[in-house]
């Protein structure tokens, strides 16, 4: 019957059955680097299993959008889809990367000039 | 204080981001296929690099040299790409992604707020990166190159490099050892020095 449950095999489940058919998500600010970050408040209770599954990886701490996908093994095009969902149902919050038109770049700059200068 | 919730998913503690982190910035490590781009990444990253595949949907164009067959449309696009915390408040992601021209919805979500980029380079095969230094240069990225030294390959002065590749004479060029994390590491700052140095002299804020 039921095979032990899957967890890192690719493949077994297609993507466009995880979203429902969705190839967009319900809000288009996910970029690789947003930041994600789960309430621990939400009923997990009702979830589809990638859901469960991402919210469990996100309740340990924050991570960015593309380390989401890395660690589920899902495709970057269907995380956003779930994570557009999880936001809309309160389960998560983001942080997006700073927009480009306001960015002080030239202060990021500098900070990671500093940063790697000190740490390699 | 952290109260390390346990997580079946990720045991490593180390997997997450600090609590203070805010902001995080992108910097892309591009070449053309064998070059080191993971490597790079994997040198530099403070975790376990990861990696992301797309399923692209392409009509036409030419595919990769291992690839061989025509007429193919989807192909799975690896991206593994990694993280250094530069501050308690700012994460860098380092993003180790092919250079192919068809890859243009990767290539949007990759550039997009990303600072700059290092194009991976070897001197047995320069022709093959001009492809990628022109996806950059369409994107307005600006980039540094840095010459993977691999054992085998020969070695020439930085001049030849320079006219072979076509650089522009701002553009640094710079030889490493993308194993080595040190090697790596001034590669990348090499890049941010460059980037910083040409955001202050040439663009004026809006």
């Amino acid at each position: 019957m039921t095979p032990a449950t899957p967890r890192r095999e690719r493949g077994l489940v297609r993507p466009y059955v995880v979203t429902d058919g969705r190839s967009h998500p319900t809000r288009n600010t996910f970029d690789l680097v947003t930041l994600v970050m789960a309430h621990t408040d939400r009923p997990l209770a009702g979830l589809s299993p990638e859901k469960r599954r991402m919210m469990e990886l996100c309740l340990g701490g924050a991570l960015s959008v593309a380390e989401i996908a890395g660690h589920l093994a899902l495709p970057v095009s269907v995380v956003k889809v779930l994570l557009g969902d999880l936001v809309d149902s309160g389960h998560l919050a983001t942080r997006a990367p700073i927009p480009s038109a306001q960015l002080p770049e030239a202060q990021i700059l500098q900070e990671v000039l500093d940063g790697l200068r000190a740490r390699l | 204080m952290d109260s390390a919730p346990a997580c079946d998913s990720v045991r490593d503690s180390g997997v997450y981001l600090p609590r203070t982190v805010r902001t995080a910035a992108k910097i892309l490590v591009v070449g053309h296929f064998g070059v080191g781009k993971t490597t790079f990444v994997g040198s530099l990253s403070e975790i376990r690099p990861l990696r992301t595949e797309e399923t692209m949907t392409q009509a036409g164009a030419h595919l990769d040299d291992l690839a061989g067959t025509a007429g193919k449309t989807t192909t799975t696009v690896a991206m593994d790409f990694g993280r250094i915390t530069i501050n308690e408040g700012l994460v860098l992601y380092l993003f180790g992604a092919p250079g192919q021209q068809r890859f243009t919805r990767l290539w949007l979500d990759m550039t997009r707020g990303a600072l700059g980029a290092v194009v991976l380079a070897d001197t047995r095969r320069l022709e093959q990166s001009f492809d990628v230094m022109g996806l950059l240069e369409e994107h307005d990225l600006p980039y540094a190159v840095a010459v993977n030294h691999f054992d085998d390959a020969p070695s020439y002065p930085e001049e030849e490099i320079r006219e072979a590749l076509d650089l522009l004479p701002a553009t640094p060029l710079v030889t490493c050892d993308a194993r080595d994390r040190r090697s790596a590491g001034r590669a990348l700052i090499t890049l941010v020095d460059h980037l910083l140095h040409t955001r202050t002299t040439h663009r004026e804020p809006v």
